[in-house]
């Protein structure tokens, strides 16, 4: 890739060319935070109108049919298997949970609100009981009520996991951590309502009672993995074909990789759901398998916008910076892209020769093989994502990756070197999914600046549909010397328990399946995890969260490149539009509503 | 051995330039060149003939002789459909029952085609459209040039096939060409042929890629047509004992030209110029003793680019130094008349060809 | 040799029949093959099927599961003769309090998308069969009569001209030509809307989706055909035959439109066979490039998700289609070529 061979004359040039690119915009629409009503000729919001904050709200009218565009269809429709962010955000068209992501736009996005709870959850002192009474009038699209034994039923689903594999498995690990419970489908209760941990003393009220306290329970509620399910509308394996529906929209028909078509459910009402507006009266999912012609609809404004929310194609999205701007959002998408060093790789047993690696990168062109600042997101400075509670962003920057060291610090670099014992330098691999190009680009501009210092790094590109087995086994990365592996990781829900607790935890290192991959096994932070699913007060939760990231950074087994942002588009018929950090910077699906 | 010739054929003085021949076919001066990428092939250079009806000749030289281009310079070959390909340059005259066909309407020449001149390939199997009955290739044939329905055309082939001697012809007419021998293949070729009646008849190597039994006859059933249809024939070959049995008149070709021309008896028995010689010293013969090792020719044809000069059987020529002043290199002999109707090209006196003919060449045919 | 032609029907029909037995009998070691690729390969490889067949998540329960509900731990012959019972009588899933019916004729049931795959198939084969019979239409009709035109006019402009062109068709790759005339006709001049709309919905629109994808492969393969045809025509026009249907006086249309082109379209429509064939499976660009929901796209799709019972599936009727393909050449060869009837 070009960045190793980018100049820093030709980087002042490029910086110069965006600062010019945002002046034009924000003068284009009108100047600032036009949220309402604002907007271009074409009738868009304007360049990151809908970031983090509502735009267009009153412009959204009852009916329509929201076009989505995909190039993916979900690994399920089914609530219990579904583990896709677009499949969570897109679900609640259909699907109702207990409490669920407040619809507002950014940070308030990720908070939690109650849907068929009449509020959130009546916590005991210990933090080991959870209580829900439903509200009335919530129903089926066949007009039954929707009842707390449905909830558990649907709950209870996940511990059937030889049946329904694929969705989290968090409440499993929480309610049930010594899976003793079979799932209802080996249940040989009458009602299948064996699980032990939730009970339904009346339709209306549902206890669920914790083994061990874990104040993240409520997020592991809102996920929709926790949607009610009725057990006689249950077709176990093929449920995700047509999910019965708890929420304001059914499936009408769906062929999966093909098509999908949600219309209203008549018998959901407005007055039982504090949630969702449910402005269109129809939903449609065409799916491409041409990411190209996919952006390039969406661009001509035959769909609204792309189901995956992953951003546009580079084609794409120059095309769209150039000519429709208006109709872009620059969200973060809550992921982190880094470097992380296994321990057992020599010499990244050493703290220093970790750190020796962190100095001598150029955090800019790192940043650049990302895409750059709009398209790749802000220089990394820390291993906790802006969407999480307790995240400093940049203002925490140990290694000043940001400001003074963007560029690489090859003084520091050596003098982390001298520590370690290799004041030569040393030789090491880097190990990059082969089917990622700008991870492959991040390697090589790593490769590039190393090299400065006097590591040389070789590239091993791994069949990234192996990653599993390739890097997830910590034998097999000591064995091919993996002292370097590119990786990225975004929270499944905004905690540093949703996000670092598989990267970070000393209990998640696995034989296979490892995400751990750096191997820490620090009784500081695993204490501070245990601190945290025992303390309930959310200010003090996101205190122990900023601690847990000090000390991940501290330890230098993390290099990471930038706070991902993407490009998103939103066709200039959309109306309440705005990202939410609760589906990590994706436009919350559920209230989207069509201009006439 | 086989009859030979009744009274020389009209073979007579090259007549040039004169517009109203008497012959039915008069070919005058003719020269079929080919441009190529390595220089102008002269394939035929200044040919002069002439047959009447019921009459037959036998043209007779080796490969690259020019004897297949002249046959096909009759029947408007080298013209039609040649796409793309460098045009061949043919000059002269060719006149047949009256109309000269170098200068005559392309269209007029091809109805002519089938109709008035049909030819018969040296290989019936190539020759024939693999992917067609015989019936349906005679068929077409006729009904290019007689409006008549599938019905007649077809009866009509099947007479023809039972003319030319094919068993069980309303069978065999919806054959495919490789359901028949190599033998019955030239019989159905001959009998599309004349389907037609046609009044010229030119048999290219008719007999080459037969068996030999199978030769004799198919010799003999062109000789008995030509009787019975009264056509005037040429046939076309490398093999002198062919025309022998069947010619008239016999004209020999050497590098693109004539250079020995005559009756049969005369040219077979009484040859006047030393290729000729040679050819007949490599004629295989079921008279002679197959021990005794035959007399070829010896060296290769020479290159239709660039002729030898002087004349253009030299190199090869084991005679070539016997006329004086090494005149054999140097001019090119015209035909000259060595005997009653009896043209040759050649420098030698008419009395060293006695000599050597009578000493060196007579004893061992 | 034959005599006459009174055994021409007969001889057909045993050739006939000889083929159709040829081509069962591949179809059964097709199905072999295939079977031990998926199951016996990973197996040696060190590979557990039945991970292949859960995905992303690999619970060990899920695994179990699945092994289970295929049957991955009977002998493979218990296996492959299991998938032979499915194609005719059906076949029943069942694991973890979970039964999942695959009425026959059952090529397989994907654990990804929850379908049993023959109804995949039969949704997806017309898409595919469409484009490639419209695209085959198209580029026999120009590739043909281009490259018949090039070998009138050998040497000419027109036909340096053309040749050009069709090396270009050739060299240049479905998803560039596809993208290129996707931007021109759809995005920039707006003439065709170019996305796919079922047949069953509206006719215009279907055939509006079409015709691009349909230009595009036409395109491709017109170049090839008109190279293959300009080379065999012009072999054809030296051989004898042709001479001869000159001689016989006939007109150059006729010699050129039957006598020549007769020979020519042997080798085109052998040509066309394995190509119609292998499109049925091997569309993958063209329908990925167009967002078509065909057979190529469903595999391409199977493959990223490791689906194997629809890599499975495809396969299995992609080689059904090559070798009916190649069955309907043979017969139109012993219909245009009488030689063939005999061997």
């Amino acid at each position: 890739m070009s960045t190793q061979r980018t100049t820093g004359r030709r980087k002042q040039a490029v910086a110069a060319a965006a600062v010019v690119a945002a002046l034009l915009s924000t003068a284009a629409c009108g100047g600032g935070d036009d949220n309402d009503g604002g907007g271009s000729k074409s009738g868009a919001a304007g360049f990151d109108a809908a970031n983090n904050k509502v735009a267009q709200a009153s412009a959204a009218k009852k009916g329509g049919t929201l076009k989505f565009a995909a190039a993916q269809d979900a690994d399920s429709w089914d609530t219990t298997r579904g583990y896709y962010g677009f499949m969570w955000n897109f679900s609640r068209y259909y699907s109702r949970q207990l409490v669920t992501n407040a619809t507002e736009p950014g940070a308030k996005g990720a908070a939690v609100t109650p849907d068929l709870a009449e509020k959130t959850a009546e916590i005991s002192d210990d933090g080991k009981t959870y209580k829900y009474t439903l509200r009335d009038g919530v129903t089926w699209e066949d007009g039954k009520p929707i009842t707390s034994k449905d909830v558990k039923y649907g709950i209870e689903r996940a511990w059937a996991q030889d049946v329904l594999s694929g969705g989290p498995i968090y409440l499993q690990q929480v309610l049930d951590p010594k899976k003793e419970y079979k799932g209802p489908y080996k249940d040989k209760s009458a009602d299948k309502l064996g699980l032990k941990a939730i009970e339904t003393p009346d339709d209306k009220t549902i206890v669920f009672k914790l083994p061990e306290a874990n104040s993240d329970f409520e997020e592991m509620l809102a996920l929709t993995s926790a949607s009610p399910v009725r057990q006689d509308k249950d077709t176990k394996s093929k449920y995700g074909l047509k999910p019965f529906s708890s929420g304001p929209y059914k499936f009408q028909s769906y062929t999966p990789n093909k098509s999908l078509i949600l219309v209203r459910n008549t018998e959901w009402k407005q007055a039982s759901d504090p949630v969702r507006k449910a402005y269109p009266d129809k939903i449609t999912v065409n799916f491409f398998t041409n990411a190209n012609d996919m952006d390039q609809r969406l661009i001509n404004g035959d769909y609204d916008l792309d189901l995956g929310q992953t951003g546009l194609s580079p084609q794409g999205r120059t095309n769209a910076l150039k000519q429709h701007k208006e109709n872009l959002d620059n969200p973060v998408s809550g992921y982190i892209r880094y470097a992380v060093f296994p321990q057992s790789v020599k010499p990244f047993d050493n703290e220093h020769c970790r750190k020796a690696v962190i100095y001598g990168a150029d955090h800019e062109s790192l940043q650049t093989a990302r895409g750059g600042p709009v398209a790749g997101g802000d220089i990394g400075t820390n291993m906790l994502p802006p969407s999480v509670p307790g995240s400093e962003g940049q203002k925490y920057d140990p290694y000043e990756s940001a400001t003074t060291n963007k560029n690489g610090n090859v003084a520091k670099a050596k003098e982390e070197l001298k520590a370690c014992g290799k004041p030569n330098g040393f030789k090491t691999t880097i190990a990059v999914r082969n089917n990622k190009p700008v991870e492959v680009a991040t390697a090589e501009s790593l490769q590039a600046s190393l090299k400065k210092v006097g590591i040389t790094v070789d590239i091993d590109q791994f069949d990234g549909a192996q990653t599993t087995g390739i890097i997830g086994s910590p034998s097999n990365v000591k064995k091919k010397g993996y002292g370097i592996i590119i990786m990225g990781w975004g929270p499944d829900f905004p905690s540093v328990q949703g996000y670092g607790l598989p990267l970070w935890s000393g209990d998640y290192i696995l034989e296979s399946g490892n995400n751990n991959f750096a191997l820490i096994k620090d009784k500081t932070i695993d204490g501070l995890f245990k601190d945290y699913t025992k303390e309930l007060d959310d200010a003090k939760k996101a205190e122990i969260s900023k601690e847990i990231n000090h000390k991940v950074m501290e330890g230098g087994y993390y290099l990471p490149f930038v706070f991902e942002k993407f490009i998103n588009w939103r066709s200039s018929r959309l109306a309440n539009v705005y990202t939410s950090d609760g589906y990590s910077g994706q436009y919350d699906f559920v209230n989207l509503g069509l201009k006439k | 051995m086989t009859e030979l010739s009744k009274s020389g054929a009209a073979v007579g003085e090259p007549v040039k330039g004169s517009p109203a021949p008497s012959a039915f076919l008069e070919v005058r001066d003719l020269k079929v060149h080919f441009p190529t990428d390595d220089g102008l092939v002269k394939s035929v250079d200044g040919l002069t003939f002439s047959l009447e009806k019921g009459k037959t000749l036998g043209i007779v030289g080796e490969s690259g002789s020019g004897k297949s281009v002249t046959s096909l310079g009759i029947m408007g070959l080298h013209t039609a459909g040649q796409y793309g390909k460098r045009k061949a340059q043919i000059s002269g005259e060719i006149w047949l029952d009256g109309t000269e066909l170098l200068s005559a309407d392309p269209d007029h020449v091809r109805k002519l085609r089938g109709r008035e001149m049909a030819m018969i390939f040296q290989d019936p199997l190539s020759a024939l459209h693999p992917y067609y009955t015989i019936g349906q290739q005679i068929v077409e044939a006729y009904r290019i040039h007689h409006k008549v329905d599938k019905k007649v055309a077809r009866r009509r082939a099947i007479e023809m096939l039972d003319r030319v001697g094919i068993p069980q012809p309303d069978k065999r007419v919806d054959s495919y060409p490789h359901e028949f021998s190599g033998g019955m293949r030239q019989r159905a070729m001959i009998a599309m042929s004349l389907v037609n009646n046609p009044e010229l008849l030119i048999a290219d190597e008719p007999t080459t890629a037969l068996d030999v039994t199978v030769q004799a006859q198919i010799l003999d059933l062109i000789r008995d047509l030509q009787k019975e249809f009264g056509s005037a024939v040429i046939v076309i070959t490398h093999d002198l004992g062919v025309v022998a049995e069947l010619s008239d008149d016999i004209l020999v070709m050497y590098g693109g030209r004539c250079i020995e021309r005559g009756p049969a008896e005369k040219v077979f028995y009484e040859p006047k110029h030393p290729y000729t010689w040679g050819l007949l010293g490599s004629m295989p013969r079921l008279d002679r003793d197959q021990t005794e090792r035959l007399i070829p020719v010896k060296g290769s044809p020479p290159s239709l680019i660039n002729l030898p000069t002087g004349c253009a059987f030299n190199p090869r020529c084991a005679y070539a130094d016997v006329p004086k002043d090494n005149v054999t290199r140097t001019v090119r002999p015209e035909l000259s008349e060595v005997g009653s109707q009896h043209w040759a090209a050649c420098h030698m006196t008419q009395e060293q060809r006695e000599r050597i003919w009578t000493e060196e060449i007579a004893p061992k045919l | 040799m034959a005599r006459g032609t009174a055994a021409g029907p007969r001889a057909v029909l045993a050739y006939l029949i000889r083929r159709l037995f040829a081509a069962a009998v591949m179809l059964v070691i097709i199905i072999l093959v295939v079977f031990g690729i998926f199951f016996l390969v990973p197996r040696w490889a060190g590979v557990d099927p039945a991970t292949m067949f859960v995905g992303k998540q690999a619970d060990p329960a899920a695994i179990e599961a699945v092994r289970q509900k295929l049957g991955l731990a009977d002998p493979i012959f218990a296996q492959v003769w299991e998938f032979f019972k499915g194609l005719f009588v059906g076949r029943t899933y069942s694991g973890g309090g979970d039964v999942t019916k695959c009425a026959a004729p059952c090529f397989g049931y994907s654990f990804r998308s929850e379908q049993a795959i023959w109804p995949v198939l039969t949704d997806r084969f017309p898409v595919t069969l469409a484009l490639a019979l419209g695209a085959a239409v198209l580029w026999l009709l120009f590739g043909v009569a281009a490259g018949v035109l090039s070998a009138l006019k050998r040497g000419s402009l027109w036909d340096r001209g053309a040749m050009i062109v069709a090396l270009g068709g050739v060299s240049l790759p479905i998803y560039f030509t596809g993208l290129l005339s996707l931007a021109i006709f759809s995005y920039g001049l707006g003439w065709i809307d170019a996305q796919y709309v079922p047949l069953e919905e509206s006719f215009t629109g279907w055939f509006g989706g079409m015709i691009l994808p349909w230009v595009t492969l036409a395109f491709l393969y017109a170049a090839m055909y008109a190279r293959i045809t300009r080379a065999t025509m012009l072999e054809v026009l030296g051989e004898d035959y042709i001479r001869t249907a000159r001689a016989k006086g006939l007109t150059e249309p006729v010699v050129i439109g039957k006598h020549a082109m007769r020979s020519t379209m042997t080798p085109i429509l052998t040509m066309l066979g394995m190509d119609l064939g292998a499109l049925i499976g091997g569309a993958i660009l063209t329908e990925t490039t167009f967002s078509l929901p065909g057979l190529g796209q469903a595999v391409l799709k199977a493959i990223s998700d490791k689906d194997l019972p629809v890599i499975l599936g495809v396969t299995l009727i992609t080689s059904l289609a090559v070798i009916i393909a190649n069955l309907l050449v043979d017969l139109l060869y012993a219909v245009i070529d009488p030689r063939v009837r005999l061997s």
